[in-house]
């Protein structure tokens, strides 16, 4: 039982540090707000030339071979340095998926490109008609020779307006169970017959997708894992997807930036940051942050030997997802009035007010972190079925 | 003991609920709020043509005669619409504040055109630092001759960008924190010296910040005493947490019923979502929020009905319940509604965006939550 950094630890620490100090530029910053797209890419390609853009990877792949103490500390100091995780879709999830059931091809084809950021991935599971019941899903793959014929809509896809490839869910079999007969498979967006859709979310940003496939023709040698055995794959990657979403270091550092903020704002002479009322709740947001910090932590010492994490990982999903909504609803408490500000191109100075913008998009797009990657009340059925053991 | 309501209340509510039903449907509200102007002109003669306008104001003035019941009824209704037009900044705020600290002259000048829809108000009252704190004021009126020279900045002014008139706060003397030194103004939002910038809100709302440079105001644009003006503000505002909690609730019953619906409706696992135990808790939970939230409407109701002051401790309970309840229940719908609930283009969302923004106004259930304390447990 010992938590304590040792001096090599000290020592990544600060080598992590003087990284981001130096690669991650105000130049850079900016444009992360001003192009999502462009700016994580530069930055992901940035993270691979020092070797550091996938550490969960095996070394063998291009993985960096940490420690799970060192993966906790870079992931704390990324997160200090108020950094954006890198983009999932390809690195995090369908890497995973390749690395674990593809093809040598696959591997040797799609993993360097994923390191070097060369394709945008995006996600097709959820459709219209299948949310949290994802296995009903309908999206059809007919054999035709060496191809699939692909027929059916994706929704929800993140990003799907800037995909090179979409990593898919679809149906081979519809005769026996609805969980068998599901396939996973790699599609190439540029493929004839992709429509995509574009759904404004409340954010009143455009991220979200409707994917429609029709008559999509894709090699069978895109499948991944073995045919009709695409649920066990799904299943894998949404444990990995659940983790990333803890986001530990990430409320921290919104604790951080409430308290800096609550410090600026005054009712009549008593600074927020000085209201009893308010320390109470931040202080309930810490209580619980110092907790999950820690549940975390143990998840980690568990998977450090490797491999897939289990259905712990949705307790982490679970309570990392309230305190990230906890956060975000007291910065929009904290912007008062100005927290329904919509335009986002107006000047701080014209308009009175610095954080209105970030709070209430992060406010607004949060809401979607306890409903995708499985909502929160799919990951307690999944406790009270794999954990507690209650049919 | 009776919670009911009058024959004529009801005729009120039937009247406004059918033209929500016949007249503001989603996509009608919807090119509302992208239009020029953000409100129908139309609309707005309508209202005062039902008499809607008139609710709050007294009969020699052309006015309904009506008290907080009725205002509180005419709230909800247009809060199951999500009705964009400005009745709250013109007819609670602009309007209220004429009623109530108006001199004769004022009343018979403002109140008829408030009520025949001749006039757009608003209540410049919030600054770049004043939060909640009504009191905390920087704009400044300065005797000049007969009149006064107005000079400050207003922020986030409810109905900004559409008000031809506002009732401004200033300061007439003393510091930026006395309760004493605070005075109210009618001024002409095009008069020389005064610049708008104009912005939409995430409710749909268009608001300005204004800002004053020497405008001159004649001696008849003082409203009430000077230096007085705030135990009149004061005053206004508890009348007007009640109508914004009135539609509030008016919107939570709105956001319950469609989130019921659709749980009945949306399938998963080859069964309708709202047969899990899990959910139907859930649900129960979001009506219970919803009922005590009404309760303590009807409470502050009474109390506000037979002596305003009666309802002071009331009031700031209200706040914070409406405002802990409203998040819990549009929480739950987003959350309900799963993907569907994210989406901008289904209303779910949009009556979240208004009880926030209701939620926010003239004070959040933390600051209420101190001034209950303040009241309830001063011995």
């Amino acid at each position: 039982m010992d938590t304590a950094y040792s001096p090599e630890d000290l020592a990544f620490r600060d080598e992590v540090r003087d990284f981001f100090q130096e690669a991650y530029t105000p130049e850079l910053r900016q444009r992360m707000r001003s192009s999502h797209k462009e700016g994580a890419e530069e930055w992901q390609r940035k993270l691979n030339d020092k070797g550091w853009v996938a550490p969960n990877w095996p070394v063998e792949f291009g993985g960096t071979g940490w420690t799970a103490t060192q993966k906790y500390i870079y992931e704390t100091e990324r997160s200090l340095a108020g950094i954006p995780n890198v983009i999932p879709f390809g690195l995090v999830m369908v890497a995973n998926v390749i690395m674990a059931y593809g093809t040598d091809e696959q591997k040797e084809y799609f993993l360097p490109r994923i390191l070097k950021s060369e394709d945008w991935w995006c996600q097709g599971y959820s459709e219209p008609g299948s949310g949290s019941d994802l296995a009903s899903l309908k999206t059809k793959a007919e054999r035709d020779g060496d191809d699939f014929i692909i027929n059916g809509a994706k929704i929800w896809t993140t990003y799907a307006q800037y995909a090179d490839w979409i990593f898919c869910l679809v149906r081979t079999d519809n005769s026996g169970k609805k969980q068998e007969g599901i396939t996973f498979i790699l599609i190439d967006m540029k493929s004839e017959g992709i429509k995509v859709n574009p759904i404004i979310s409340i954010d009143n940003h455009h991220s979200l997708n409707e994917v429609e496939f029709s008559n999509v023709r894709v090699p069978a040698k895109n499948v991944v894992g073995e045919i009709g055995k695409g649920w066990t794959v799904a299943k894998a990657l949404l444990a990995h997807e659940r983790t990333g979403i803890a986001g530990v270091a990430d409320v921290k550092r919104a604790v951080r930036v409430i308290k800096e903020v609550a410090a600026k704002e005054e009712n009549g002479g008593q600074r927020l940051v000085d209201d009893p009322g308010f320390q109470q709740r931040l202080a309930d947001i810490e209580v619980e942050l110092m907790a999950l910090e820690f549940t975390e932590l143990r998840t980690l010492a568990a998977q450090a030997a490797g491999g897939f994490p289990g259905p712990e990982s949705s307790l982490l999903k679970i309570k990392g997802t309230e305190l990230q909504q906890a956060t975000q609803e007291l910065l929009m408490e904290i912007a008062a009035y100005y927290q329904g500000v919509l335009p986002t191109d107006l000047e701080p100075d014209a308009l009175g007010h610095e954080f209105t913008t970030e709070a209430r998009m992060s406010y607004f797009y949060g809401r979607a972190a306890t409903i995708y990657g499985g909502s929160n009340e799919v990951q307690k059925n999944i406790i009270a079925k794999y954990v507690l053991g209650l049919e | 003991m009776n919670f009911d309501f009058t024959e004529e209340q009801q005729m009120v509510r039937d009247s406004i609920a059918r033209f929500v039903q016949d007249d503001y449907d989603w996509d009608t509200r919807k090119s509302i709020v992208a239009s020029e102007k953000g409100l129908s002109p139309d609309n707005w003669k309508l209202f005062a043509e039902l008499g809607w306008l008139s609710i709050p104001f007294a009969e020699e003035h052309g006015g309904f005669g009506g008290n907080i019941v009725d205002l509180s009824v005419v709230m909800e209704e247009l809060g199951k619409g999500l009705v964009v037009e400005p009745y709250f900044p013109t007819v609670v705020l602009f309007g209220g504040l004429i009623a109530r600290a108006g001199n004769e002259a004022q009343r018979a000048e403002w109140l008829p055109r408030v009520i025949g829809g001749d006039v757009l108000g608003g209540f410049a009252y919030v600054e770049r630092q004043s939060r909640f704190a009504l009191h905390d004021c920087l704009t400044t009126a300065t005797r000049s001759g007969d009149g006064f020279v107005l000079n400050g900045e207003k922020v986030v002014v409810f109905n900004g960008e559409q008000a031809d008139h506002l009732v401004v706060l200033a300061r007439t003397s003393g510091e930026q924190s006395d309760r004493t030194g605070l005075s109210l103004f009618i001024v002409e939002a095009s008069a020389a010296g005064i610049d708008k910038m104009n912005y939409p809100m995430m409710d749909g709302q268009r608001v300005a910040n204004v800002t004053f440079k020497d405008v001159a105001l004649s001696a008849d644009a003082l409203l009430g005493e000077e230096g007085n003006a705030l135990a009149l503000v004061e005053a206004l505002v508890d009348e007007a947490i009640i109508a914004l909690a009135s539609e509030a609730v008016g919107i939570m019953g709105v956001l319950n019923t469609k989130t019921l619906e659709y749980a009945k409706t949306r399938e998963q696992f080859g069964v309708a979502i709202g047969s899990y135990q899990a959910l139907q808790h859930r649900m129960v939970d979001t009506m219970m929020a919803y009922e005590q939230c009404k309760s303590l409407l009807f409470k502050a109701l009474c109390e506000y009905k037979q002596d305003p002051a009666m309802a002071a401790e009331t009031i700031h309970a209200l706040k914070v319940l409406i405002d802990r309840n409203a998040k819990h229940v549009f929480g739950e719908a987003i959350q309900i509604h799963g993907g569907m609930g994210m989406t901008d283009e289904l209303d779910i969302g949009h009556y979240a965006k208004r009880l926030m923004m209701i939620n926010t106004t003239f004070g959040d259930a933390n600051f209420h939550r101190n001034r209950f304390v303040e009241t309830a447990f001063a011995a």
